[in-house]
This record gives structure tokens, C-alpha cells and sequence, in this order.
């Protein structure tokens, strides 16, 4: 008798028949596609994206040059200079960070203990030289000052599970 | 002059105005065949498809036209120049040419050749040709045995596809196309043969390579078959021929088993539409399935092909053509 069963399922194609109604029922469900540059998907708070160089709300930057970032970073993309300031407290001369080198791990952020670096919430920032890739202190800086509110934001969104 | 016009002018120029009337609609259908194709796999794998270009992405295959037709054609330096730009022509002319006998409505056809599905499936059968050539010249290792994975599935499955055209001429009793779609006035074939419909469609998907029976151009083992080393308008020859042939696999599926140009009954609503329309409709759906099957099922392994063509069609398709012939003669139905 199974014989038989699995020689009619066989020659009347059921398993075939049963996957393409399958295929069938998705060709009528609802696209999951979003329509990238107009549409976009949701991102979260911890996501790690173009770095940038906060500032305090006097307008202070952040960074202390601690150089935590630098030798926490595992591929080496961070560099920098310090020098004290004319009012003698420790800044940075020189940030440089190689976008191409970075691998977004976030370690960087992880180790500031001042939240001075850290990887804002855009991603959208490709170019069409590796020159304009090589981020200096400045970019760093414009990045926070223009990425600040969503940047704040998400740390607070994140800081409770810290 | 008279004699001039009428016997030789006249019809020339009949002849090729219904070659352009009937090759124009066929390459815009194949143009926008590979257009619905995305949009249907697409669909069923819950994405868009293309929509950028144009509304809907309607101007996509104008856009990859241009694309092919601008890039540089490139020839090995080890292949045989010859052979290497003749391969796509040839597939692409074998896959144009075999139209010349398909009837799309009663006497809409270029050559009513008496022996016309013979024409028919000589033509499918020679498409072999250009793969094997493209495989061969292009002095390339996955190129070659694409080509000869080509061949032989190709041949197997000819053979099941020859017993059931049998089965279909034995019940009709005339080799002209025409005749074919004729005979089913009553009732199309694929209600009394439908098994022979069954194993006649599957081997047409094996006939045009197309998943789940592309090993010839099985991506993951073979890169791209037979056509890897092709690039521009060679490799685009290449694309249009194969899915001109799946057209016309799917056209020859219509006119054997399900009435070519007739309308399902021959009443009010369903007889004001014309012949060419119905003949269109019937093709679109059987390609609709093609690009159905190739969104659900996964490729064969090259045993198991060989296994379905030999140890389970040949078989079938052959009782078949015992079993319809015995009936036929036991209740004296044979055509006269």
C-alpha cells in the first residue's frame, strides 16, 4: 500500500504542486522591499556609522587626547598629536582617523571616557576619492556639530543598558 | 512585367511584410520577456523587481539593450574567431527561423509547411549547435563543459519529446500545424493526453536549459556555462535566443496541447476575441509557469537530469504512444 501511495504522490506531482502553491501565495503578499533612497529602514541607537568629534554645550571639545582610542583601535586607523594649550589644559593638534581603514567595531567609543569620539547614526557618506576618506580633526568636529542632536539622542536612548 | 509582378514581386513582398509583422511583436515579446521575468521571480521572492527605470521599470530591457550594445565585445586570444561570433548567431537565427511555420490564427502563417512540427522539431533540435560551438571556441574549461553538459541533456530529452509529438500525431493524422489545432476543436489535447502535456512541458524546460534543469549554466559549479567567455552583443544573441526558444517551446506547447488559436468553447463572449489574441493569452500563461517553476524549485544534479530523462520519461512517453495507438485502433478512432 505505501508503494502504491508513494507512487501516486510521485507520478501526480504533489510535492511539486504543494511548493510552487507556495511560491504562489508570495507572489501575492505584500512587498517587503523599501524603496532605499526614498525609503529607509529603522536604525538603531547603538548603530555604528560615520564617526565624529563631540563638543560640550559651551562649545568646548571633548577630547582630552587620552589616546584610549588610538591604542584600543584594532586596525590602526586612528592617529593623533596632543600638545598642551596656551591655558594649559591637554587638547589634540592633530585627529585623524582613515575611514578606510576602520572596521566600525566601535571600540573607540567604548574606551573615550569622555564620550568625545564616538560613531553617529549616518552612513550615507560615500565618496569618489580614498583622499576624501581620510577624516582630520575638522571633518571630525563639523561631523559632531552637525550630528549632534541625533547623536545625544541615542546616547541617552542607550545609556540605561550601559 | 505582369507575369514579374505577379509571380515573383507580389509575393515577396507579401512574404517579408509577414516576416516583419510576425518578428517584431516576437523580439519585443523577448525583450520583455526577461523584464517580466524579474518582476515575477521578484514577486515571489517578496521584492520589487525592477521599477527605477521608467514607470513600473517598463523601459528596463531598452536600457540593458543599450548597455550590451555599447559595451566592447571581447574574444579570447585563444578561441576561434569564426566559430566564436558564429555561435550566437546561429542560436539566435534558430530560435527566429523555427517561426516561420507557427500558425497564430487559421492561415496566419509565413511557410503552411505539410510537415510542419517535423520543421519544427528539427529546428529546436539544431539550437544544440550553437551551444556546443560557443562551448568548444571559446577555448575556456567551464565553457566547454557547460557545452557538453548542453548536449547531452539536450539529446535525452528530445527523445521523450519526439514520442510525445507521436502521441499527438497519431491522434491527429497530419503533420501541418494547422491541422494540429484543427483537430482540437472539439476538445484540446492536453484533457485526453494530459500526462503527455505533463512530460511534454517538462522536457521543453530541459530543452531550453531552464532551471530547474540550467546546468548548463549552472552559476555555482560552471560560473556561467557555455556563455562565459561571451561579453556585449555576442552575449546578449546569446539571452535573446534562449528566451526566443523558450517562446517558441511554449508556443509549440500550445498548438499541440491546447488548441494554438481556438478559443476554450466557441460561444458569444469567447469567440469575439480573435485567433492571435488567444494564441498570445496561451503563451504568456505557459510562460508564466516557466518563470513559476524557475522561482520554486532548486537545479537538479546532473545524475538525477539524466535519471528523469531516461529511466522515467523515455518509459512513460513510450507506453504512451502504445497506450494511445491501442486505444485509438481497439475503439476505431484513428484519423482518417
Amino acid at each position: 500500500m505505501s508503494f502504491l501511495d508513494r507512487a501516486a504522490r510521485t507520478l501526480l506531482l504533489v510535492e511539486l504542486i504543494k511548493g510552487m502553491s507556495v511560491t504562489l501565495r508570495y507572489f501575492f503578499t505584500r512587498k517587503a522591499t523599501i524603496n532605499y533612497p526614498y525609503e529607509k529602514g529603522p536604525l538603531g541607537p547603538r548603530f555604528r556609522g560615520e564617526h565624529a568629534l563631540r563638543r560640550y554645550a559651551n562649545g568646548e571639545e571633548r577630547c582630552i587626547a587620552c589616546k584610549l582610542c588610538e591604542a584600543v583601535c584594532p586596525a590602526l586607523a586612528i592617529t593623533i598629536e596632543a600638545e598642551p594649550r596656551e591655558d594649559g589644559s591637554r587638547r589634540t593638534t592633530r585627529y585623524d582617523i582613515d575611514m578606510t581603514k576602520c572596521i566600525y567595531c566601535g571600540f573607540c567609543q567604548e574606551a573615550c571616557p569622555v564620550d568625545a569620539i564616538v560613531e553617529g547614526p549616518n552612513f550615507e557618506y560615500a565618496t569618489e576619492t580614498h583622499e576624501e576618506l581620510l577624516y582630520d580633526k575638522e571633518k571630525l568636529l563639523a561631523n559632531g556639530d552637525r550630528w549632534e542632536a541625533a547623536i545625544a539622542a541615542n546616547l541617552t536612548a542607550d545609556a540605561p543598558y550601559r | 512585367m505582369v507575369e514579374m509582378w505577379n509571380g515573383f514581386i507580389w509575393p515577396g513582398v507579401v512574404i517579408v511584410a509577414g516576416i516583419v509583422a510576425l518578428l517584431v511583436p516576437l523580439l519585443l515579446a523577448v525583450a520583455y520577456l526577461t523584464y517580466v521575468e524579474r518582476k515575477v521571480i521578484g514577486a515571489m521572492q517578496i521584492r520589487k523587481g525592477p521599477n527605477v527605470v521608467g514607470p513600473f521599470g517598463l523601459l528596463q530591457p531598452i536600457a540593458d539593450a543599450l548597455k550590451l550594445m555599447t559595451k566592447e565585445t571581447i574574444i579570447p586570444s585563444g578561441a576561434n574567431k569564426v566559430l566564436f561570433i558564429m555561435a550566437p548567431m546561429l542560436t539566435f537565427v534558430l530560435a527566429l527561423v523555427a517561426w516561420a511555420v507557427m500558425p497564430v490564427n487559421e492561415g496566419w502563417v509565413i511557410a503552411d509547411l505539410n510537415v510542419g512540427i517535423l520543421y519544427l522539431f528539427a529546428i529546436s533540435s539544431l539550437g544544440v549547435y550553437g551551444i556546443i560551438m560557443a562551448g568548444w571556441a571559446s577555448n575556456s574549461r567551464y565553457a566547454f563543459l557547460g557545452a557538453l553538459r548542453s548536449a547531452a541533456q539536450m539529446v535525452s530529452y528530445e527523445v521523450s519529446m519526439g514520442f510525445v509529438i507521436i502521441t499527438v500525431l497519431v491522434c491527429v493524422g497530419s503533420l501541418r500545424l494547422t491541422d494540429i489545432v484543427l483537430a482540437q476543436r472539439d476538445l484540446w489535447f492536453f484533457i485526453p493526453l494530459f500526462p503527455m502535456f505533463v512530460i511534454f512541458f517538462i522536457s521543453t524546460l530541459a530543452e531550453t536549459n531552464r532551471s530547474p534543469f540550467d546546468l548548463p549554466e549552472a552559476e555555482a559549479e560552471l560560473v556561467a556555462g557555455y556563455n562565459v567567455e561571451y561579453s556585449a552583443m555576442t552575449f546578449a544573441l546569446f539571452f535573446l535566443g534562449e528566451y526566443a526558444a523558450m517562446i517558441l517551446m511554449c508556443a509549440m506547447t500550445t498548438i499541440l496541447f491546447l488548441g494554438g488559436w481556438l478559443p476554450p468553447f466557441d460561444i458569444a463572449p469567447f469567440n469575439w476575441i480573435p485567433g492571435p489574441f488567444w494564441f498570445a493569452g496561451k503563451v504568456a500563461a505557459l510562460l508564466f509557469v516557466y518563470l513559476w517553476v524557475r522561482a520554486t524549485f532548486p537545479r537538479y544534479r546532473y545524475d538525477q537530469l539524466m535519471r528523469l530523462g531516461w529511466k522515467v520519461f523515455l518509459p512513460l512517453s513510450l507506453g504512451a504512444v502504445a497506450f494511445y495507438s491501442g486505444v485509438l485502433v481497439a475503439f476505431d478512432w484513428v484519423p482518417k
